[in-house]
């Protein structure tokens, strides 16, 4: 696959989070974390490291990019085309900038019953996140107007017992009744690292 | 003597083997902890014997797989084929997704070390050296845990060249998913671990055992069960058979969630713990003013129980008389839930109380496999999208009678009609909803949305329809 078409191919319209997140550049770090992610997978078999490497590139950088693809499928060796399958497949890999905080809320049984969807309400109200337009399947993330937040609907997120739950970057929070979802954007509002 | 955190003792029908050390005062998941509490004791005793003794007692320690297909786990380790001259694998389904389910999440957070222990004693046990903890990408905390710990073990000789002088090898990795269901199913994440998309595959002839990462014999086990294998190396698999009943060995544990007064997890001998025992005894009962109506009993997949129900057993009593049970009678073992048409799974136990609308409870549950269909079978892909489609225009009013009927079929044109179980697990919440709360779902149809096409252009003629 050529660049021009990879490009096409990959989605990665700016958001208002856009600005908080570094554009894709090969690090030292990437480097190292590729060499550390190869060395645990059988020589013939660089192809499993796919998965870590994504995880690196988004945590760093808000998403998935075109060169971001070309990178990683050039380093383990494979087509790009077999990056961006995995990457269009797994509702954890964005292809767009997400907010500074992103915020997941359960969606699923126990923690809709427990509140989840008042609570997703809720934080849209107070982040100004307009959720009208969001789709489960290609438009999941939300980014309000500032760029600060982002929320998502999330499918279990296995802490039933304390429904309603959410993740925030990678912070986990449990019994997130509507009535806390102040307190918990306030405690990210300061928020100065993005994950 | 054990004490835990204020607010967090376990219920005195409990029986704590595997969430011993949860919510433990003073507990904290170093080594240095597990240490002091006798830790990694049994991998001792495990490197002294031989790993098929180990896979003998796992046998007749009657363990079967806590994931949810309920498998015999000895019985799994034995299709390794015995003239395999390639690599093994074992991997940890830590992908802990099914709704409802939340067990492994205090394992990994809490007590890494027992994980890792189970891990290399079942990895001797088997011939792995090299095992991979394939962990949810919504467990980024348990992920650095689990690579501190398995660190900390690895200075201490537990996991690394030669462990504790025995001439076994054995490495650990973790590696995080992304956020995919489909990855819990076994082949699936073998695939995911191959750095593909998760398509699982087709048994035969891919049985893992034989054909599994890499295509070398590969043991998928679930992270409860392999912490068992731990405490059935020191208790011997004849004095762990003991725990529970008859084809129903050991503790598992069950998490309960939904409509109840103090949900939770619990760890209970196998079918010592009746459904009236679990909901009113240990977790208070129904909230005020409330009846329970319905409960799934293990993970969202399966199948919906109500509670007014009474079931007849197959098989006749000593008197010829026809086996009765009710709801509330039914043991929480994998047979007898099997006998009353549901399942034991993944001990995910989800309760519904009578502020619950079926309908509302059937579209989440569509809406969730909807999403979570991997796309590789036709009947699921697009079944499972049908079926969210429907139950969207009955939680909207939009339904007419007819599509209960239309809906039930695709159900059924799922089930057994992929390459992998997931195509049961979308169609059984919609078959046993619609089988035990039918009148429920036609009650919230219109006889006259029968003759509304469903596309924008009929939809915006709905305001001309009239009650028939």
């Amino acid at each position: 696959m050529s660049r021009s078409l990879l490009e096409e191919n990959v989605a990665s319209p700016e958001t208002p989070g856009s600005k908080f997140f570094p554009p894709f550049v090969p690090t030292a770090a990437l480097e190292a974390e590729a060499d550390k992610r190869l060395a645990q997978f059988p020589g013939d078999q660089k192809r499993s490291a796919v998965l870590p490497l994504l995880h690196f590139v988004q945590h760093h950088h808000g998403y998935i990019s075109a060169e971001a693809i070309e990178w990683v499928a050039a380093r383990l060796e494979i087509a790009p085309i077999k990056v961006l399958e995995v990457v269009t497949f797994y509702p954890g890999f964005r292809q767009s900038a997400p907010g500074k905080t992103h915020i997941r809320v359960c969606r699923t049984l126990s923690c809709a019953m427990g509140g989840s969807h008042e609570l997703m309400e809720k934080l849209c109200e107070l982040t100004g996140i307009d959720r009208s337009h969001a789709d489960s399947h290609h438009h999941p993330v939300t980014v309000s107007p500032c760029g600060n937040w982002s929320v998502e609907f999330a499918e279990c997120l296995a802490s039933c017992g304390t429904a309603p739950v959410c993740l925030v970057n990678d912070d986990f929070h449990e019994a997130v009744t509507p009535d806390k979802a102040q307190a918990l954007l306030d405690a990210y509002q300061g928020n100065t690292t993005s994950h | 003597m054990i004490t835990y955190k204020a607010g967090k003792q376990p219920d005195p029908r409990e029986f704590r083997l595997i969430f011993k050390n949860v919510d433990r005062e003073g507990w904290d998941p170093s080594i240095d902890c597990y240490l002091r509490d006798g830790g990694y004791e049994d991998l001792r005793k495990a490197m002294g014997m031989e790993p098929k003794a180990i896979t003998e007692e796992v046998k007749k320690a009657g363990l079967r797989g806590r994931g949810g297909a309920g498998f015999p786990t000895g019985l799994k380790w034995t299709f390794i084929p015995p003239n395999n001259t390639k690599p093994v694998y074992l991997i940890c389904n830590c992908d802990e997704s099914e709704p409802g389910t939340f067990k492994d999440r205090y394992i990994v957070h809490q007590d890494p070390h027992q994980l890792i222990e189970g891990m290399v004693i079942s990895c001797f046990a088997v011939g792995a050296k090299v095992a991979y903890i394939y962990i949810r990408e919504e467990f980024p905390e348990a992920a650095i845990i689990l690579e501190n710990a398995i660190a900390e073990a690895r200075a201490k000789n537990f996991v690394g060249p030669n462990v504790l002088g025995s001439g076994f090898d054995v490495e650990i990795y973790v590696h995080r998913g992304a956020a995919a269901y489909i990855c819990g199913e076994e082949t699936g994440l073998i695939e995911s671990l191959e750095g593909k998309r998760a398509y699982p595959r087709i048994k035969p002839p891919y049985f893992p055992a034989a054909l599994g990462l890499y295509m070398c014999p590969t043991i998928v086990n679930n992270v409860e069960s392999l912490c068992h294998v731990k405490h059935i190396v020191r208790m011997t698999g004849e004095e762990y058979a003991k725990l529970g009943v008859k084809n129903n060995t050991g503790t598992r544990i069950l998490c309960v969630s939904g409509d109840v007064k103090k949900p939770g997890y619990f760890e209970v001998q196998v079918g010592k713990v009746t459904m009236r025992e679990l909901l009113y005894d240990m977790c208070g009962g129904p909230k005020d003013g409330r009846e329970f109506k319905a409960v799934i009993p293990g993970g969202s997949s399966a199948k919906i129980l109500r509670c007014d129900e009474g079931f007849t057993l197959k098989g006749k009593g000593p008197d010829g008389s026809d086996l009765k049970m009710s709801f509330w009678d039914i043991p929480m073992d994998f047979d007898s839930l099997a006998a009353v048409g549901s399942m034991a799974g993944s001990g995910g136990v989800i309760v519904m109380d009578d502020s619950r609308k079926m309908s509302w409870v059937l579209n989440n549950l569509n809406t969730f496999y909807a999403h979570e269909s991997c796309g590789q079978c036709t009947p699921c892909r697009e079944g499972s999208m049908w079926m969210k489609k429907i139950s969207d225009r009955i939680v909207a009013g939009e339904a007419s009678p007819k599509d209960i009927a239309t809906l039930e079929s695709v159900a059924y044109q799922i089930d057994g009609r992929t390459i992998c179980a997931f195509g049961e697990a979308s169609s059984w919440p919609v078959e046993a909803i619609i089988a035990k709360f039918r009148e429920e779902l036609i009650a919230d149809t219109k006889p006259e949305n029968e003759s509304v096409p469903h596309n924008p252009e009929a939809e915006a003629q709905r305001r001309f329809l009239q009650p028939a």
